[in-house]
């Protein structure tokens, strides 16, 4: 097994990922419609109650729509982790997943590179989202755009490999309404994606700590601060530590030898 | 070991436990090149308890497998190159046409695009399937798609051919066209094929049979030792003789 062989199978994971989302239009439009719904009418809706003062990255007061439009971009990205995490756990039902895992390489690079591919699928979504945001003058500095591509790679990735990890554990389809009830709405809801941590300390000590510890709230820290073309460390360490983490128990989830994977094939 | 002149497969002592549950037990024999074994069962015998284990899609902890002269677990990568799988279920993407579908087979074995699309053209025009490489899979009957499915198998040229009753839920023209391709191609290109099937009419009578039943091996020779050994006049007798027992 040489260079060429991993990124051929990296293109060949990469290209079926893409195109599986390109013929499931209807994918594509529920990924967009739902943080649109979010912006044009939750935001819309929020603006005059939610008053909020400056904090970094920014430097004066702001609209709403513009204070959650990181939290939305990372709740993209969320859904999208766990769809792919839906659609492996499908792949092993149906047994489209048999070929990737019988391919001639090692697992752990059989499963980041489908971590890669579907982190690409979801960073299409997220400049899709950005363009119709522009459109409704919701709008980052330019420098932005381009800022942002490095952090969405890396929180996609942490999200995707929680997705991935999830899998590991999934044996069924129907198990994924508890992934939306026990893991997306409460990641979602206790972060930094909605509200700044300071109103959320102003209601509840825990909940501040709780969202504060969460992943995800770094996840949207990060890209937020990228959108306005700054870099915050804490954030991006915090994102890898997850992701780091996330990504090994999901390889020795995978493994034949240890994890879910032994646990089904016997004892 | 002589990777030349390696068996194709050798299963050697394979024993696999579902808790308490004995799934297949002290599991041996060896498939050569040119050979054509048939893996005959009733369900729930251990057959496709014994393709994850040569599939490593489970981990063999008790025995070994080797393919083509590697060790599955401690070669992992480049026995697994040497193999070609049918599952039972359809594994394609329905949404995507033949060719794409084949060249994610491709790109997975590290083919050059070049090699792969040469390949495409060979097994499927092998198959009278070439016309149709840009017709999504969806559209397809169950019988292309089997064809498919052994055209992608055979892509990367491997040395051993596992089918898991893919002849199931066809119907009798396609199963008849698959049972005949899958014998020429172990007679003609010398591959070594393991076929696990419970339709005795799909056995050959040059075929090499194992009978598993409750994870055991009952018998393994040719379809004329099985006879003899069972004093049944047909295979289909002899297969109920051999699964009767022990129940």
């Amino acid at each position: 097994m040489n260079l060429p062989h991993y990124l051929r199978a990296l293109r060949g994971i990469s290209t079926r990922e893409l195109l599986r989302f390109v013929h499931q239009r209807e994918r594509f439009i529920s990924a967009l419609v739902r943080p649109l719904v979010w912006l044009f009418i939750f935001a819309a809706g929020f603006r005059s109650t939610l008053g909020l003062s400056p904090t970094p990255p920014y430097e004066t007061y702001i609209l709403y729509e513009e204070y959650i439009t990181p939290g939305l971009i990372g709740m993209i990205q969320l859904f999208n982790g766990m769809q792919s995490s839906l659609s492996m756990v499908y792949d092993r039902e149906m047994g489209n997943m048999r070929t990737l895992l019988i391919s001639p390489l090692p697992r752990w690079f059989l499963l980041v590179a489908k971590l890669l591919a579907g982190t690409l699928v979801s960073i299409l979504q997220v400049y899709a989202f950005l363009l119709v945001a522009w459109l409704y003058d919701v709008r980052t500095p330019l420098e932005g755009y381009l800022g942002v591509l490095p952090a969405l790679l890396l929180s996609g990735l942490m999200l995707g490999a929680l997705g991935l990890l999830l899998s590991s554990f999934i044996e069924q389809l129907e198990n994924f309404a508890g992934v939306m009830n026990f893991v997306i709405f409460p990641m979602f809801f206790l972060s930094t994606a909605l509200y700044p941590l300071w109103k959320l300390q102003e209601s509840s000590q825990l909940l501040h700590t709780l969202a504060q510890f969460n992943p995800f709230s770094q996840a949207v820290e990060l890209i937020r601060f990228a959108l306005y073309g700054q870099f915050n460390i804490y954030a991006s360490i915090y994102t890898l530590s997850a992701l780091t983490l996330f990504l090994s128990a999901a390889v020795i989830g995978y493994n034949p030898s240890k994890g879910m994977m032994q646990k089904k094939g016997g004892k | 070991m002589n990777l030349s002149i390696a068996p194709a497969l050798s299963v050697q002592n394979v024993s696999l436990a579902y808790g308490e549950k004995l799934a297949l037990d002290k599991v041996s024999f060896t498939v050569f090149s040119g050979d054509c074994l048939i893996l005959l069962g009733p369900n729930g015998a251990g057959k496709s308890s014994l393709f994850s284990l040569i599939t490593r899609l489970y981990d063999t902890r008790e025995g070994s497998i080797d393919i083509a002269g590697l060790n599955l677990k401690r070669n992992s990568s480049k026995a697994l190159a040497r193999l070609g799988v049918v599952f039972q279920q359809s594994t394609l993407d329905m949404d995507l046409n033949v060719e794409r579908n084949l060249l994610y087979h491709s790109d997975l074995h590290g083919l050059s695009r070049k090699l792969a699309k040469l390949r495409i053209q060979e097994e499927l025009e092998r198959q009278a399937m070439f016309d149709r490489r840009h017709e999504r899979v969806r559209q397809l009957n169950g019988g292309h798609r089997r064809r498919v499915e052994i055209a992608r198998a055979l892509l990367h040229k491997p040395n051993l051919l596992l089918l898991d009753e893919p002849t199931v839920g066809l119907d009798m023209p396609s199963r008849k066209a698959i049972v005949e391709y899958v014998h020429q191609l172990s007679a003609e290109q010398n591959i070594a094929v393991l076929w696990a099937t419970h339709l005795v009419d799909e056995i050959f009578k040059t075929d090499q049979l194992i009978v598993l039943h409750k994870g055991t091996i009952r018998f393994q020779g040719s379809v004329q030792q099985l006879l003899a050994k069972t004093a049944t006049p047909t295979v289909a007798d002899a297969f109920q003789h051999l699964t009767r027992e022990g129940k």
